[in-house]
Order: structure tokens, then sequence, then C-alpha cells
């Protein structure tokens, strides 16, 4: 705290700051991105605790262990913990400025994204051919909703993927740039997290 | 004061305006090491079933935080200071909001359960 010194004569003290201080474009991106996150936490609690309530009401259906196949989720979950991986190489890329580079482990951690997508998009039309539809139980219903919800969340940030390496080809690091990288990083982690919440939670205790 | 500096100013302000978290391959080997070790574990332990049901079940949700904890500190660069506290102020709110909620929509729901269907327990007592 700094002290107020009262001025010499008539003169009021001020204790606001009169001019308005510097406020960088982009200097609370981050922040706000992060804020965004943690409210995109909460659609994914509601829809865990939606799996919770729902996720023992099978309708005479199949239950987890006539559904899921543990060696298909432990392929999907390397997948992105991959790209989790080859998405820290990018950041360490731009780090030392290294476009091509940054450009090269983004496309990479795409394929991986793409990779993740494609499996799962196989494990949902193999459950909808053998009928296990979002209509078929309250079971199923909160499993493609959370589920769902997760990879759609992955296909936006491929787009993102997209038409940033398309934006760095164009435009190079610029400071614009950079903080694009750095708040997908914050997304793609954070996409990561919610699946390991869903791998856990849903597959692996469904299976117990 | 003159264009030219203001502009010079502009873009002074701009590279220090944004604070990306420093990145090294450090942070990132570890975290993917303990990730990979922290996800073999869970998948290991329910695809052989070498524990019982209720271990292993406490087992993988407790390995499950670790590794979020993990995720948040080695990839999402977590820290106390960072932003100048304000994004660990936010994950903490959202920790208690949707600590409450889960807890919460579970406890109310399962007493639902409980005291909503009297048949199923008529039922289930009949069952010899």
């Amino acid at each position: 705290m700094s002290s107020i010194t009262l001025p010499a004569g008539n003169d009021k003290p001020v204790y606001y700051e009169i001019d308005e201080h510097p406020h960088p474009e982009g200097h609370s991106t981050l922040l706000g991105f992060w804020i965004y996150l943690m409210s995109d936490c909460l659609i994914f609690a509601i829809l865990f605790a939606c799996y919770a309530v729902l996720g023992g009401n099978f309708a005479a259906g199949p239950g987890p262990k006539d559904l899921f196949d543990l060696n298909l989720i432990a392929l999907n979950t390397a997948m992105l913990l991959f790209s989790s991986l080859t998405y820290g190489l990018a950041m360490i890329a731009m780090q030392n400025r290294n476009l091509r580079h940054v450009q090269m482990w983004l496309a990479v951690t795409g394929l991986f994204g793409a990779a993740f997508l494609a499996i799962e998009l196989y494990e949902f039309s193999h459950l909808i051919h053998i009928g296990a539809t979002p209509q078929r139980s309250a079971f199923l219903s909160a499993f493609f909703t959370l589920v769902g919800t997760h990879g759609l969340h992955v296909t936006f940030g491929l787009v993102w993927l997209v038409t940033l390496i398309v934006q760095l080809g164009r435009h190079g690091l610029n400071p614009a740039n950079q903080r694009r990288v750095a708040c997908l990083s914050l997304f793609w982690h954070f996409l990561d997290v919610i699946w390991i919440g869903v791998f856990t939670f849903v597959y692996l205790m469904g299976m117990l | 004061m003159s264009a030219a500096t203001t502009h010079a100013e502009q873009a002074e302000h701009d590279s220090h305006g944004i604070e990306i978290p420093h990145a090294s391959y450090r942070d990132y080997t570890i975290g993917f090491v303990l990730s990979v070790i922290l996800t073999a574990i869970p998948f290991g332990l329910v695809m052989t079933g070498a524990l019982s049901p209720a271990v292993t079940g406490v087992a993988i949700l407790g390995l499950a935080v670790v590794q979020i904890v993990v995720h948040m500190v080695y990839f999402l660069h977590m820290s106390p200071k960072a932003e100048g506290g304000w994004s660990i102020t936010s994950l903490i709110f959202t920790i208690i909001v949707v600590g409450i909620m889960l807890s919460g929509s579970l406890w109310v729901m399962s007493n639902l359960n409980t005291n909503m269907m009297p048949q199923a327990h008529e039922e289930m007592s009949q069952i010899p």
C-alpha cells in the first residue's frame, strides 16, 4: 500500500488513477479463455451428474459390460495423450520462434485428434448398428450425450487447429497468432482432462 | 508525442501484453510419462481384474484425480501465481461449484430413488 501524501495548499488529494493505465491488446485473453473453460467444465459436470444418476437405468437393455470394448478405449486414450504431448512440442517450437515446427507439430496433433474422433465415431456407429441407440435406455441417452459432447468439443478443436495452421502460414508468429496458439493449447489439454473423467467414470467404472 | 514513438510503445506493449506460460521439454516429458503410467495402471487393473471390484473402483478414482492434477500442473501450467492468482481462484471456485452440484445431485436423486419406488422394495423383499 502506498501512503497518501496530502499536497500542500488547497489542492484536493487524489485517491484514484486519473490517467488510464495501458490495456495492451489481448492482455487478458488467456485469463478470459480460462474462465470460458471453467464454464465449459460446468457443462461437463452437469452431464457427468446426469450420467451418474441415469447410468444404472438400462430399461432391460444392454449395459456397459455388453457394449464397451476396453481395448478400443485404451487406444483412444493413447491417441489423445499423444496429441497432448505433440501440442506441447508445438508450444516449445513457438517459444523458439520456429514457425515450420509449430505448423508441423500442430498438424501431427490434428492427426492424432482425427484418429481419436474416427475411433469414437466407429464405436458410436457400432453401438447404433447393434441397436444400442440413444433412444434405447436412459443409460444410453446419458452416455451418448456425455461422450458425444466431448467428441463435439474435439471436432471444434480440430476446426480451430486447421484454421490456425492456415493463419500461421499467412501471418506467421505475430502476437495475435501466438495468443491463439496458447488459447488452443488450453482448450486441447482441457479436453484431455475431461477425457480422464470419461474413461475412468464411464468406461472403467462401467466394466467393474 | 510523435506517432513513431506511440507505435514503438504499442509494439512493446503488444509483446509484453501476452503472458504465455513458459513451456519446457522437462515439463511436457514429466507430464507425459506420469500420464502414461497413471492411465496404464487403471486400465490394467480393470482389464486383468487383479483386485476386487470395490478396491479397483476406489483405486481408479484416486488415480484419475492424481492424473487430473498432473495434467493441470504440467500441461495447463496451472500454478498459484499464473495470471496473478486469478486462474487458480476461478479453478477453485469451479471445483467447489462442481463438488456441490455433483454430490447434491447424487444425494437428492438417490433419496428420490429410495423413497419413490416402494413397489420395487416390496418386490425385492418377496424374492426368496
